[in-house]
Protein backbone atom coordinates (compact mmCIF):
# COMPACT_ATOMS: atom_id res chain seq x y z
CA UNK A 1 0.00 0.00 0.00
CA UNK A 2 1.27 3.45 -0.91
CA UNK A 3 1.50 5.41 2.40
CA UNK A 4 0.44 8.68 0.78
CA UNK A 5 -2.56 7.01 -0.84
CA UNK A 6 -3.43 5.45 2.51
CA UNK A 7 -3.29 8.80 4.30
CA UNK A 8 -5.38 10.51 1.65
CA UNK A 9 -7.99 7.77 1.80
CA UNK A 10 -8.06 8.00 5.58
CA UNK A 11 -8.50 11.77 5.32
CA UNK A 12 -11.36 11.27 2.88
CA UNK A 13 -13.20 8.75 5.04
CA UNK A 14 -12.73 10.73 8.28
CA UNK A 15 -13.72 14.03 6.64
CA UNK A 16 -16.85 12.46 5.19
CA UNK A 17 -17.86 11.00 8.54
CA UNK A 18 -17.31 14.34 10.30
CA UNK A 19 -19.24 16.25 7.63
CA UNK A 20 -22.14 13.82 7.89
CA UNK A 21 -22.07 14.27 11.65
CA UNK A 22 -22.11 18.05 11.30
CA UNK A 23 -24.94 17.91 8.77
CA UNK A 24 -27.02 15.58 10.90
CA UNK A 25 -27.40 17.88 13.91
CA UNK A 26 -30.27 15.85 15.27
CA UNK A 27 -27.88 12.90 15.56
CA UNK A 28 -25.62 14.91 17.87
CA UNK A 29 -28.55 16.27 19.85
CA UNK A 30 -30.08 12.83 20.36
CA UNK A 31 -26.68 11.37 21.26
CA UNK A 32 -26.41 14.06 23.92
CA UNK A 33 -30.00 14.04 25.16
CA UNK A 34 -30.10 10.28 25.84
CA UNK A 35 -27.37 10.23 28.52
CA UNK A 36 -28.49 13.58 29.89
CA UNK A 37 -31.97 12.19 30.56
CA UNK A 38 -30.33 9.38 32.50
CA UNK A 39 -28.15 11.82 34.39
CA UNK A 40 -30.77 14.47 35.16
CA UNK A 41 -33.77 12.22 35.80
CA UNK A 42 -32.80 8.61 36.41
CA UNK A 43 -29.75 9.40 38.56
CA UNK A 44 -31.64 12.06 40.51
CA UNK A 45 -34.35 9.55 41.31
CA UNK A 46 -31.95 6.84 42.40
CA UNK A 47 -29.58 9.07 44.35
CA UNK A 48 -31.28 8.49 47.67
CA UNK A 49 -32.03 4.77 47.24
CA UNK A 50 -28.66 3.58 45.94
CA UNK A 51 -25.90 3.93 48.54
CA UNK A 52 -22.43 3.51 47.14
CA UNK A 53 -19.47 2.65 49.34
CA UNK A 54 -16.02 3.87 48.29
CA UNK A 55 -14.53 1.44 45.78
CA UNK A 56 -11.64 2.12 43.36
CA UNK A 57 -11.16 4.48 41.66
CA UNK A 58 -13.27 6.46 44.15
CA UNK A 59 -11.58 7.32 47.44
CA UNK A 60 -14.63 8.69 49.23
CA UNK A 61 -18.37 8.28 49.15
CA UNK A 62 -19.73 9.64 45.91
CA UNK A 63 -23.07 10.71 44.55
CA UNK A 64 -24.86 8.34 42.18
CA UNK A 65 -24.52 10.94 39.40
CA UNK A 66 -20.74 10.68 39.72
CA UNK A 67 -20.95 6.90 39.56
CA UNK A 68 -23.06 6.63 36.42
CA UNK A 69 -21.31 9.39 34.44
CA UNK A 70 -18.55 7.04 33.09
CA UNK A 71 -21.27 4.49 32.33
CA UNK A 72 -23.20 7.10 30.37
CA UNK A 73 -20.04 8.02 28.48
CA UNK A 74 -19.77 4.32 27.62
CA UNK A 75 -23.43 4.37 26.62
CA UNK A 76 -22.73 7.21 24.17
CA UNK A 77 -19.99 5.14 22.58
CA UNK A 78 -22.10 1.98 22.55
CA UNK A 79 -24.96 3.77 20.80
CA UNK A 80 -22.55 5.48 18.41
CA UNK A 81 -21.06 2.10 17.50
CA UNK A 82 -24.54 0.78 16.80
CA UNK A 83 -25.46 3.95 14.91
CA UNK A 84 -22.41 3.39 12.68
CA UNK A 85 -23.53 -0.18 12.20
CA UNK A 86 -27.01 1.01 11.27
CA UNK A 87 -25.60 3.52 8.80
CA UNK A 88 -23.39 0.80 7.26
CA UNK A 89 -26.45 -1.38 6.68
CA UNK A 90 -28.37 1.63 5.33
CA UNK A 91 -25.48 2.59 3.04
CA UNK A 92 -25.26 -0.98 1.83
CA UNK A 93 -28.97 -1.06 1.05
CA UNK A 94 -28.94 2.38 -0.57
CA UNK A 95 -25.74 1.71 -2.51
CA UNK A 96 -23.41 4.35 -1.00
CA UNK A 97 -21.26 1.63 0.51
CA UNK A 98 -20.22 0.48 -2.95
CA UNK A 99 -18.17 3.62 -3.53
CA UNK A 100 -16.05 2.63 -0.58
CA UNK A 101 -15.85 -1.08 -1.33
CA UNK A 102 -14.75 -0.67 -4.97
CA UNK A 103 -11.95 1.73 -4.11
CA UNK A 104 -8.44 0.38 -4.70
CA UNK A 105 -7.59 -0.31 -1.08
CA UNK A 106 -7.67 -3.49 0.98
CA UNK A 107 -11.02 -4.21 2.58
CA UNK A 108 -9.46 -4.38 6.07
CA UNK A 109 -8.01 -0.90 5.68
CA UNK A 110 -11.36 0.54 4.58
CA UNK A 111 -13.04 -0.98 7.63
CA UNK A 112 -10.34 0.28 10.00
CA UNK A 113 -10.56 3.77 8.48
CA UNK A 114 -14.35 3.73 8.87
CA UNK A 115 -13.89 2.56 12.45
CA UNK A 116 -11.42 5.36 13.25
CA UNK A 117 -13.78 7.94 11.76
CA UNK A 118 -16.71 6.64 13.83
CA UNK A 119 -14.58 6.60 16.98
CA UNK A 120 -13.57 10.20 16.45
CA UNK A 121 -17.24 11.16 16.30
CA UNK A 122 -18.00 9.20 19.49
CA UNK A 123 -15.11 10.89 21.34
CA UNK A 124 -16.49 14.32 20.38
CA UNK A 125 -19.93 13.28 21.60
CA UNK A 126 -18.49 12.00 24.89
CA UNK A 127 -16.65 15.25 25.60
CA UNK A 128 -19.79 17.20 24.69
CA UNK A 129 -21.71 15.22 27.33
CA UNK A 130 -18.97 15.69 29.95
CA UNK A 131 -19.04 19.43 29.32
CA UNK A 132 -22.77 19.58 30.05
CA UNK A 133 -22.26 17.33 33.09
CA UNK A 134 -19.57 19.72 34.34
CA UNK A 135 -22.11 22.54 34.45
CA UNK A 136 -24.46 20.19 36.32
CA UNK A 137 -21.71 19.89 38.92
CA UNK A 138 -20.70 16.37 37.99
CA UNK A 139 -16.96 16.89 37.82
CA UNK A 140 -13.84 14.74 37.68
CA UNK A 141 -10.30 15.95 38.38
CA UNK A 142 -9.14 18.24 35.58
CA UNK A 143 -6.28 15.92 34.54
CA UNK A 144 -8.85 13.12 34.28
CA UNK A 145 -10.33 14.72 31.18
CA UNK A 146 -6.94 14.32 29.51
CA UNK A 147 -6.18 10.79 30.72
CA UNK A 148 -9.67 9.88 29.56
CA UNK A 149 -8.83 10.43 25.89
CA UNK A 150 -6.91 7.18 25.18
CA UNK A 151 -9.55 5.22 27.11
CA UNK A 152 -12.30 6.78 24.99
CA UNK A 153 -10.40 5.96 21.81
CA UNK A 154 -9.91 2.33 22.82
CA UNK A 155 -13.48 1.88 24.08
CA UNK A 156 -14.84 3.63 20.97
CA UNK A 157 -12.80 1.38 18.68
CA UNK A 158 -13.96 -1.76 20.47
CA UNK A 159 -17.65 -0.81 20.43
CA UNK A 160 -17.36 0.45 16.84
CA UNK A 161 -15.77 -2.87 15.82
CA UNK A 162 -18.70 -4.66 17.41
CA UNK A 163 -21.02 -2.48 15.32
CA UNK A 164 -19.05 -3.33 12.16
CA UNK A 165 -19.27 -7.00 12.96
CA UNK A 166 -23.02 -6.80 13.49
CA UNK A 167 -23.48 -4.87 10.25
CA UNK A 168 -21.77 -7.67 8.32
CA UNK A 169 -24.44 -10.08 9.58
CA UNK A 170 -27.51 -7.87 9.21
CA UNK A 171 -28.94 -8.20 5.73
CA UNK A 172 -31.80 -5.74 5.98
CA UNK A 173 -32.47 -2.55 7.86
CA UNK A 174 -35.65 -4.04 9.32
CA UNK A 175 -33.57 -6.61 11.19
CA UNK A 176 -31.90 -3.86 13.15
CA UNK A 177 -34.58 -3.81 15.84
CA UNK A 178 -33.24 -7.20 16.90
CA UNK A 179 -29.87 -5.62 17.56
CA UNK A 180 -31.50 -3.21 19.99
CA UNK A 181 -33.23 -6.02 21.86
CA UNK A 182 -30.52 -8.65 21.79
CA UNK A 183 -27.30 -6.62 21.85
CA UNK A 184 -27.60 -3.04 23.07
CA UNK A 185 -30.03 -3.46 25.97
CA UNK A 186 -28.46 -6.63 27.43
CA UNK A 187 -24.98 -5.16 27.05
CA UNK A 188 -25.96 -1.93 28.74
CA UNK A 189 -28.06 -3.27 31.59
CA UNK A 190 -25.82 -6.25 32.24
CA UNK A 191 -22.80 -4.08 32.90
CA UNK A 192 -21.26 -1.88 35.55
CA UNK A 193 -22.54 1.26 33.83
CA UNK A 194 -25.48 1.76 36.20
CA UNK A 195 -24.51 -0.24 39.30
CA UNK A 196 -21.27 -1.72 40.65
CA UNK A 197 -20.67 -5.46 40.54
CA UNK A 198 -21.09 -5.86 44.30
CA UNK A 199 -24.61 -4.47 44.04
CA UNK A 200 -25.48 -7.14 41.49
CA UNK A 201 -23.99 -9.81 43.78
CA UNK A 202 -26.56 -8.94 46.41
CA UNK A 203 -29.37 -10.17 44.18
CA UNK A 204 -27.91 -12.86 41.94
CA UNK A 205 -24.92 -15.12 41.54
CA UNK A 206 -25.08 -15.38 37.77
CA UNK A 207 -25.61 -11.74 36.81
CA UNK A 208 -22.33 -10.39 38.23
CA UNK A 209 -20.39 -13.13 36.42
CA UNK A 210 -22.07 -12.23 33.13
CA UNK A 211 -21.53 -8.53 33.80
CA UNK A 212 -17.87 -9.11 34.50
CA UNK A 213 -17.33 -10.88 31.17
CA UNK A 214 -19.35 -8.30 29.26
CA UNK A 215 -16.82 -6.31 27.17
CA UNK A 216 -18.95 -3.21 27.67
CA UNK A 217 -18.40 -3.46 31.47
CA UNK A 218 -14.66 -3.50 30.94
CA UNK A 219 -14.87 -0.53 28.57
CA UNK A 220 -16.86 1.37 31.21
CA UNK A 221 -14.34 0.49 33.93
CA UNK A 222 -11.50 1.60 31.67
CA UNK A 223 -13.28 4.93 31.21
CA UNK A 224 -14.15 5.21 34.92
CA UNK A 225 -10.56 4.74 36.06
CA UNK A 226 -9.14 6.98 33.32
CA UNK A 227 -11.55 9.77 34.26
CA UNK A 228 -10.00 9.75 37.72
CA UNK A 229 -6.45 9.66 36.36
CA UNK A 230 -5.97 5.95 37.04
CA UNK A 231 -5.17 3.01 34.80
CA UNK A 232 -7.13 -0.22 34.96
CA UNK A 233 -4.78 -2.72 33.31
CA UNK A 234 -7.25 -5.63 33.34
CA UNK A 235 -10.03 -3.56 31.73
CA UNK A 236 -7.57 -2.23 29.15
CA UNK A 237 -6.31 -5.72 28.22
CA UNK A 238 -9.86 -7.08 28.07
CA UNK A 239 -11.04 -4.21 25.86
CA UNK A 240 -8.03 -4.63 23.57
CA UNK A 241 -8.71 -8.36 23.24
CA UNK A 242 -12.38 -7.71 22.48
CA UNK A 243 -11.35 -5.12 19.87
CA UNK A 244 -9.01 -7.62 18.18
CA UNK A 245 -11.71 -10.29 18.18
CA UNK A 246 -14.55 -8.10 16.88
CA UNK A 247 -12.40 -6.40 14.25
CA UNK A 248 -10.96 -9.67 12.92
CA UNK A 249 -14.43 -11.16 12.68
CA UNK A 250 -15.74 -8.00 10.93
CA UNK A 251 -12.90 -8.12 8.38
CA UNK A 252 -13.75 -11.76 7.66
CA UNK A 253 -17.44 -10.82 7.47
CA UNK A 254 -16.71 -8.17 4.83
CA UNK A 255 -14.21 -10.27 2.88
CA UNK A 256 -15.81 -10.92 -0.54
CA UNK A 257 -14.51 -14.49 -0.65
CA UNK A 258 -14.94 -15.62 2.94
CA UNK A 259 -17.59 -13.83 4.90
CA UNK A 260 -21.26 -13.01 4.83
CA UNK A 261 -20.86 -11.04 1.58
CA UNK A 262 -20.50 -14.33 -0.28
CA UNK A 263 -23.77 -15.58 1.15
CA UNK A 264 -25.82 -12.52 0.27
CA UNK A 265 -26.16 -13.18 -3.41
CA UNK A 266 -24.15 -10.18 -4.44
CA UNK A 267 -26.29 -7.80 -2.48
CA UNK A 268 -24.06 -5.12 -0.97
CA UNK B 1 2.86 -6.95 -14.57
CA UNK B 2 0.94 -4.32 -16.54
CA UNK B 3 0.96 -5.67 -20.06
CA UNK B 4 0.30 -2.83 -22.54
CA UNK B 5 -1.17 -5.21 -25.12
CA UNK B 6 -3.62 -6.71 -22.61
CA UNK B 7 -7.28 -5.85 -23.19
CA UNK B 8 -8.68 -3.27 -20.81
CA UNK B 9 -11.23 -5.79 -19.56
CA UNK B 10 -10.84 -9.54 -19.94
CA UNK B 11 -13.55 -11.86 -18.68
CA UNK B 12 -12.76 -15.53 -18.98
CA UNK B 13 -15.24 -18.34 -18.36
CA UNK B 14 -16.90 -16.65 -15.41
CA UNK B 15 -19.74 -18.45 -13.67
CA UNK B 16 -21.74 -17.50 -10.61
CA UNK B 17 -24.55 -19.17 -8.76
CA UNK B 18 -26.74 -18.11 -5.85
CA UNK B 19 -27.29 -21.40 -4.13
CA UNK B 20 -28.92 -23.64 -6.73
CA UNK B 21 -29.67 -20.79 -9.12
CA UNK B 22 -27.10 -20.25 -11.86
CA UNK B 23 -26.80 -16.49 -12.50
CA UNK B 24 -23.87 -16.56 -14.94
CA UNK B 25 -22.74 -19.52 -17.00
CA UNK B 26 -19.23 -19.50 -18.48
CA UNK B 27 -19.31 -15.88 -19.60
CA UNK B 28 -16.27 -14.77 -21.64
CA UNK B 29 -15.55 -11.55 -23.52
CA UNK B 30 -13.03 -8.73 -23.80
CA UNK B 31 -13.33 -4.98 -24.08
CA UNK B 32 -10.47 -2.97 -25.59
CA UNK B 33 -9.52 0.66 -25.01
CA UNK B 34 -11.46 3.01 -27.25
CA UNK B 35 -14.29 0.49 -27.58
CA UNK B 36 -17.87 0.87 -26.37
CA UNK B 37 -19.52 -2.45 -25.65
CA UNK B 38 -23.19 -2.69 -24.83
CA UNK B 39 -24.20 -5.48 -22.51
CA UNK B 40 -27.82 -5.98 -23.44
CA UNK B 41 -30.11 -8.22 -21.51
CA UNK B 42 -33.60 -8.35 -20.04
CA UNK B 43 -34.07 -7.84 -16.30
CA UNK B 44 -32.58 -10.77 -14.43
CA UNK B 45 -30.23 -11.69 -17.28
CA UNK B 46 -27.21 -11.51 -15.00
CA UNK B 47 -25.90 -8.03 -15.89
CA UNK B 48 -25.79 -6.75 -12.32
CA UNK B 49 -24.30 -10.04 -11.12
CA UNK B 50 -21.54 -9.67 -13.67
CA UNK B 51 -20.95 -6.08 -12.51
CA UNK B 52 -20.78 -7.23 -8.90
CA UNK B 53 -18.02 -9.63 -9.91
CA UNK B 54 -16.09 -7.09 -12.01
CA UNK B 55 -16.22 -4.54 -9.17
CA UNK B 56 -15.24 -7.30 -6.69
CA UNK B 57 -18.21 -6.63 -4.50
CA UNK B 58 -18.43 -10.35 -4.94
CA UNK B 59 -15.52 -12.73 -5.35
CA UNK B 60 -14.99 -14.64 -8.59
CA UNK B 61 -15.01 -18.32 -7.73
CA UNK B 62 -15.19 -19.73 -11.23
CA UNK B 63 -13.28 -18.19 -14.10
CA UNK B 64 -11.05 -15.12 -14.10
CA UNK B 65 -11.38 -11.37 -14.56
CA UNK B 66 -8.50 -9.09 -15.54
CA UNK B 67 -8.57 -5.31 -15.64
CA UNK B 68 -5.70 -3.67 -17.57
CA UNK B 69 -3.80 -6.93 -17.25
CA UNK B 70 -4.26 -7.24 -13.48
CA UNK B 71 -6.04 -10.30 -12.18
CA UNK B 72 -8.89 -9.06 -10.02
CA UNK B 73 -8.50 -11.79 -7.42
CA UNK B 74 -4.72 -11.72 -7.06
CA UNK B 75 -4.09 -8.00 -7.60
CA UNK B 76 -7.44 -6.57 -6.57
CA UNK B 77 -6.27 -3.09 -5.52
CA UNK B 78 -4.29 -2.52 -8.74
CA UNK B 79 -7.18 -3.83 -10.83
CA UNK B 80 -9.81 -1.74 -9.00
CA UNK B 81 -7.61 1.36 -9.35
CA UNK B 82 -8.08 1.10 -13.12
CA UNK B 83 -11.82 0.83 -12.95
CA UNK B 84 -14.46 3.57 -12.98
CA UNK B 85 -18.01 2.57 -12.05
CA UNK B 86 -21.46 4.07 -12.32
CA UNK B 87 -23.86 1.85 -10.42
CA UNK B 88 -27.52 1.37 -11.17
CA UNK B 89 -28.52 2.99 -7.88
CA UNK B 90 -27.12 6.41 -7.08
CA UNK B 91 -24.15 6.10 -4.75
CA UNK B 92 -23.64 9.80 -4.10
CA UNK B 93 -23.89 11.19 -0.59
CA UNK B 94 -27.06 13.27 -0.74
CA UNK B 95 -26.12 15.58 2.13
CA UNK B 96 -22.76 16.58 0.69
CA UNK B 97 -21.99 18.97 -2.14
CA UNK B 98 -21.06 17.83 -5.63
CA UNK B 99 -17.47 18.92 -5.03
CA UNK B 100 -17.23 17.17 -1.67
CA UNK B 101 -18.51 13.93 -3.18
CA UNK B 102 -15.86 14.12 -5.87
CA UNK B 103 -13.12 14.98 -3.38
CA UNK B 104 -14.10 11.94 -1.34
CA UNK B 105 -13.66 9.74 -4.40
CA UNK B 106 -10.35 11.46 -5.24
CA UNK B 107 -9.10 10.75 -1.71
CA UNK B 108 -10.09 7.09 -1.98
CA UNK B 109 -8.04 6.87 -5.17
CA UNK B 110 -5.08 8.66 -3.61
CA UNK B 111 -5.19 11.80 -5.76
CA UNK B 112 -3.51 14.89 -4.27
CA UNK B 113 -5.76 17.87 -3.63
CA UNK B 114 -4.30 20.01 -6.44
CA UNK B 115 -4.63 17.26 -9.05
CA UNK B 116 -8.06 16.37 -7.74
CA UNK B 117 -9.28 19.96 -8.09
CA UNK B 118 -7.95 20.15 -11.66
CA UNK B 119 -9.63 16.89 -12.62
CA UNK B 120 -12.90 17.86 -10.92
CA UNK B 121 -12.94 21.08 -12.90
CA UNK B 122 -12.18 19.25 -16.18
CA UNK B 123 -14.79 16.55 -15.75
CA UNK B 124 -17.54 18.82 -14.44
CA UNK B 125 -16.92 21.42 -17.16
CA UNK B 126 -17.26 18.71 -19.82
CA UNK B 127 -20.77 18.06 -18.56
CA UNK B 128 -21.67 21.69 -17.81
CA UNK B 129 -21.82 20.99 -14.09
CA UNK B 130 -18.87 22.99 -12.80
CA UNK B 131 -20.98 25.99 -11.81
CA UNK B 132 -23.09 23.71 -9.64
CA UNK B 133 -20.19 22.14 -7.76
CA UNK B 134 -21.15 23.74 -4.44
CA UNK B 135 -24.75 22.53 -4.56
CA UNK B 136 -25.89 19.72 -2.32
CA UNK B 137 -26.55 16.56 -4.34
CA UNK B 138 -30.01 16.28 -2.81
CA UNK B 139 -30.98 19.44 -4.73
CA UNK B 140 -29.95 18.10 -8.15
CA UNK B 141 -32.32 16.30 -10.48
CA UNK B 142 -31.75 12.67 -11.50
CA UNK B 143 -30.01 13.54 -14.76
CA UNK B 144 -27.56 15.91 -13.09
CA UNK B 145 -26.80 13.37 -10.37
CA UNK B 146 -25.93 10.88 -13.09
CA UNK B 147 -23.61 13.41 -14.69
CA UNK B 148 -21.85 13.88 -11.37
CA UNK B 149 -21.51 10.11 -11.01
CA UNK B 150 -19.98 9.82 -14.47
CA UNK B 151 -17.58 12.68 -13.67
CA UNK B 152 -16.68 10.91 -10.45
CA UNK B 153 -16.03 7.60 -12.22
CA UNK B 154 -13.60 9.35 -14.58
CA UNK B 155 -11.67 11.38 -11.99
CA UNK B 156 -8.86 8.87 -11.57
CA UNK B 157 -8.58 8.30 -15.34
CA UNK B 158 -9.59 4.65 -15.40
CA UNK B 159 -8.87 2.18 -18.23
CA UNK B 160 -12.37 0.74 -17.97
CA UNK B 161 -15.67 2.49 -17.35
CA UNK B 162 -18.58 0.33 -16.23
CA UNK B 163 -22.10 1.68 -16.32
CA UNK B 164 -24.93 -0.40 -14.94
CA UNK B 165 -28.19 0.86 -16.46
CA UNK B 166 -27.31 4.49 -15.73
CA UNK B 167 -30.34 5.95 -17.49
CA UNK B 168 -33.00 4.09 -15.51
CA UNK B 169 -35.62 6.52 -14.23
CA UNK B 170 -34.41 9.49 -16.30
CA UNK B 171 -36.47 11.58 -18.72
CA UNK B 172 -35.74 11.43 -22.46
CA UNK B 173 -33.51 14.55 -22.77
CA UNK B 174 -31.38 13.43 -19.81
CA UNK B 175 -31.15 9.91 -21.21
CA UNK B 176 -30.08 11.16 -24.62
CA UNK B 177 -27.47 13.50 -23.15
CA UNK B 178 -25.94 10.69 -21.12
CA UNK B 179 -26.06 8.13 -23.94
CA UNK B 180 -24.36 10.58 -26.33
CA UNK B 181 -21.76 11.65 -23.79
CA UNK B 182 -20.78 8.11 -22.78
CA UNK B 183 -20.48 7.03 -26.41
CA UNK B 184 -18.01 9.87 -26.97
CA UNK B 185 -15.97 8.91 -23.92
CA UNK B 186 -14.50 5.76 -25.42
CA UNK B 187 -12.76 7.86 -28.06
CA UNK B 188 -12.14 11.14 -26.19
CA UNK B 189 -10.75 9.38 -23.10
CA UNK B 190 -9.50 6.28 -24.96
CA UNK B 191 -11.11 4.03 -22.39
CA UNK B 192 -13.02 0.80 -22.58
CA UNK B 193 -16.71 1.34 -21.90
CA UNK B 194 -18.99 -1.47 -20.81
CA UNK B 195 -22.59 -0.29 -20.67
CA UNK B 196 -25.26 -2.58 -19.29
CA UNK B 197 -28.80 -1.85 -20.40
CA UNK B 198 -32.08 -3.43 -21.37
CA UNK B 199 -33.03 -0.51 -23.64
CA UNK B 200 -32.21 -1.08 -27.29
CA UNK B 201 -32.55 2.59 -28.22
CA UNK B 202 -29.32 3.28 -26.32
CA UNK B 203 -27.31 1.29 -28.85
CA UNK B 204 -25.37 2.99 -31.66
CA UNK B 205 -24.70 1.23 -34.96
CA UNK B 206 -20.97 1.37 -34.27
CA UNK B 207 -21.21 -0.35 -30.87
CA UNK B 208 -20.09 -3.83 -30.09
CA UNK B 209 -22.91 -5.84 -28.62
CA UNK B 210 -23.18 -8.64 -26.09
CA UNK B 211 -26.61 -10.11 -25.51
CA UNK B 212 -26.93 -11.85 -22.19
CA UNK B 213 -29.93 -13.96 -21.33
CA UNK B 214 -30.40 -16.16 -18.26
CA UNK B 215 -26.69 -15.92 -17.51
CA UNK B 216 -25.58 -17.09 -20.96
CA UNK B 217 -24.13 -14.99 -23.78
CA UNK B 218 -26.52 -15.38 -26.71
CA UNK B 219 -24.74 -13.05 -29.10
CA UNK B 220 -21.41 -11.27 -29.31
CA UNK B 221 -20.40 -9.00 -32.19
CA UNK B 222 -21.29 -5.83 -34.08
CA UNK B 223 -24.77 -4.47 -34.70
CA UNK B 224 -24.75 -5.14 -38.50
CA UNK B 225 -23.58 -8.71 -37.85
CA UNK B 226 -26.46 -9.22 -35.41
CA UNK B 227 -29.01 -8.16 -38.01
CA UNK B 228 -27.39 -10.37 -40.59
CA UNK B 229 -27.13 -13.43 -38.33
CA UNK B 230 -30.67 -13.23 -37.04
CA UNK B 231 -32.18 -11.97 -40.33
CA UNK B 232 -34.14 -9.40 -38.35
CA UNK B 233 -34.85 -5.82 -39.45
CA UNK B 234 -33.87 -4.11 -36.19
CA UNK B 235 -31.85 -4.59 -33.02
CA UNK B 236 -35.10 -4.63 -31.04
CA UNK B 237 -36.54 -7.53 -33.02
CA UNK B 238 -33.22 -9.40 -33.02
CA UNK B 239 -33.04 -8.94 -29.25
CA UNK B 240 -36.60 -10.20 -28.86
CA UNK B 241 -35.84 -13.15 -31.08
CA UNK B 242 -32.76 -14.11 -29.03
CA UNK B 243 -34.43 -13.63 -25.67
CA UNK B 244 -37.82 -15.00 -26.70
CA UNK B 245 -39.52 -11.70 -26.08
CA UNK B 246 -38.51 -11.29 -22.43
CA UNK B 247 -37.73 -7.70 -21.43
Amino acid sequence: MNPLHTLRALRGIVTRELLRFVHQRERFVSALVRPLVWLFIFAAGFRSTLGLSPTPPYETYILYEDYITPGLVGMIQLFNGMQSSLSMVYDREMGNMRTLLVSPLPRWFLLVAKLLAGTLVSVLQAYGFLLVAWFYDVRAPIEGYLTLLPALVLAGLMLGALGLLLSSFIEQLENFAGVMNFVIFPMFFLSTALYPLWKLQESSQLLPVLAQYNPFSQAVELIRFALYGQFNAYACAYTLAALALFLSAAVIGYNPSKGMMQKKGGKQ
Amino acid sequence: MNVPAAPALFIDNVSLSYGEKLALNKVSFTVSRGECVILLGPNGAGKSSLFSLVTRLYDTREGAIEIAGFNLKRHSTKALGRLGVVFQQSTLDMDLSVERNLLYHADLHGLGRKLANTRIREELERQAMFERRHETVRHLNGGHRRRVEIARALLHKPDVLLLDEPTVGLDMPSRKAIVDYVHQLSTTHNIAVLWATHLVDEIFATDQLIILHKGIIRYQGSVPQLLETTAMPSVASAFQHLTKGEK
